[in-house]
């Protein structure tokens, strides 16, 4: 009886659909998703990069900010809002423009990491915040926004309907033909689009490295999102197995693995999200911690690793010159693209320049390990022409 | 010929005085692609029930345990350039090493084809 009850696993509005298609369905973070389709992982990592992969992401924690008693000057507004969640945030938020996506950091008094998560101001109502965390870590830090907004603004979780993500080369070509007015989007920014008579947020972003776009779509209309997006022949339904292999080739951390409590952002490497602004005036939880980072007091920093033979896993020994255990792997697995063995994990600075030898301990015996550039696969994001 | 199969999703097929062992097609199909097998080296001595190999699907490291006690003669080396052959053909071209059989009545002791169909439903 130690093994969690699967009844007490929460289903998304999408089940069925996923059943039908003949996904294998497992546990994560409290919901009931599929880890792959028949073709299988590989298949579906390669086509997504290829063409498009659809994507149910449902478990994971939309929701909205908005401030109270509005002075009704849209900047002062923005500006309200953002000072709420840059209380327990590293990024700058009051410096984005309308319809402009962050991703950034939420912390504990310590600098360790509460979650990573996306933040970004409506492009039509000033004063309001969409936020995006985590399913692992969705109450807690649904709790914590709640609390920092008080009486000052109103926090509305939107984790009721569905949220999908179409990823790879050919989503803006799909999204042409689904919805046109989408394609206008820049990266890192969203809009509120009708299609029928719903009304869709829509970002271009996601977490493979490619272009695509993620959609919250309300519950009565996911099914018909789902449908019409995979009735294009060019897309095709992806699990969550490609989409960890997708997000470890493009060498982004997956919350629980290479960030937790313990981890700083710029130990994880992730100091862009740590903002000038914020960080010169050290207003954000255990920014004393991060400051001296920042000056070059680190004790370690997270790193890609190309390693030989079996796959290293989370949890696996990195082994320094010598022998000598200097890190650990927090993910780690096989890379279908590059066909062959691929890791992160972190090490103290002076072994993390790319090229360094190392080496990773499998089942008790030491695999050589080379230290890579981050990601291990290029971002092909979209930029729009200036 | 016989083949038998156990619980954890091996089969071991006795060939006269050696064995092959490989993973079911039902185990193939459950642990999904995979991308690296680890076999044991020639000569070793295993025991029943001893890990004798390990494949690693994109997900996850699955222990291979030996069928019946003996001692590895060969392994299939085309696994190493290859390991999808697990996917593709794991009763055959996917199979992972042959061993002698020091106590072959352990073999009698394991699922025939019925009582294997049964666990793998």
């Amino acid at each position: 009886m130690t093994d969690a009850p699967t009844e007490l696993l929460k289903t998304v509005l999408l089940d069925g659909k996923h059943r039908a298609l003949g996904g294998r369905m497992v546990p994560f973070s409290g919901y009931s998703l599929p880890v792959q389709y028949p073709t299988g992982i590989i298949a579906e990592h390669k086509w997504t990069r290829e063409h498009a992969g659809l994507f149910d992401v449902s478990h994971m924690g939309p929701s909205f900010l908005e401030i109270s008693g509005k002075t009704g000057d849209p900047e002062a507004d923005h500006a309200a809002a953002a000072a709420v969640v840059e209380t327990l945030v590293c990024g700058d938020i009051k410096g984005l423009k309308p319809g402009q996506i962050r991703y950034t950091l939420l912390l504990n008094d310590t600098g360790g990491t509460l979650d990573d998560l996306m933040i970004a101001r409506s492009p039509r109502f000033p004063g309001t915040l969409y936020i995006v965390v985590n399913a692992g870590t969705k109450e807690n830090d649904f709790r914590l926004i709640a609390e920092a907004a008080g009486g000052k603004a109103k926090f509305t979780r939107a984790d009721d309907g569905a949220l999908l993500a179409l990823q790879g080369p050919e989503a803006a070509a799909v999204m042409a033909d689904f919805l046109p007015a989408t394609t206008g989007l820049g990266f890192m920014t969203y809009g509120s689009f009708e299609w029928r008579d719903a009304r869709l947020m829509i970002s271009r972003s996601g977490y493979t490295g490619e272009d695509g776009f993620e959609m919250l779509v309300p519950a009565n209309h996911a099914a018909a999102v789902w449908d019409a997006l995979l009735a294009d022949p060019r897309v095709k339904p992806i699990g969550l197995g490609a989409r960890d292999s997708l997000r470890l080739e493009a060498g982004l951390p997956l919350y629980g693995h290479d960030l937790d409590e313990t981890i700083s952002p710029t130990e994880a490497g992730l100091n862009f999200a740590v903002s000038k602004r914020r960080r010169e005036a050290a207003d954000f939880p255990g920014a004393t911690r991060i400051v001296r980072e920042f000056g070059g007091e680190l004790n370690r920093i997270r790193v890609g690793l190309l390693v030989e033979g079996a796959p290293a896993r989370d949890g696996a020994d990195i082994l320094g010159p010598d022998g000598a255990v200097v890190g650990k792997i927090t993910s780690g697995g096989f890379s279908p693209s590059l066909n062959r063995a691929i890791a992160l994990g972190f090490v103290p600075p002076g072994l993390s320049a790319a090229g360094t030898q190392l080496a990773v301990s499998v089942r008790g015996r030491a695999q050589p390990a080379t230290v890579a550039p981050l990601p291990f696969v290029p971002h092909r994001y979209f930029r729009k022409p200036a | 010929m016989t083949t038998r199969f156990t619980k954890d999703h091996e089969y071991i097929r006795v060939e006269g005085a050696t064995a092959v062992v490989g993973i079911t097609n039902y185990a193939q199909e459950q642990l999904g692609d995979i991308v690296f097998v680890e076999l044991p080296a020639v000569g070793k001595v295993l025991k029943q029930g001893d890990e004798a190999a390990v494949v690693e699907s994109v997900k996850a490291a699955s222990e291979i345990y030996a069928p019946a006690s003996g001692t590895v003669t060969e392994v299939n080396a085309a696994l190493s350039g290859e390991p999808g052959l697990v996917n593709a053909d794991s009763e055959g071209a996917g199979w992972m090493f042959k061993m002698t059989l020091s106590a072959p009545a352990e073999v009698d002791g394991l699922l025939d084809d019925a009582a294997y169909a049964e666990i793998s439903k």
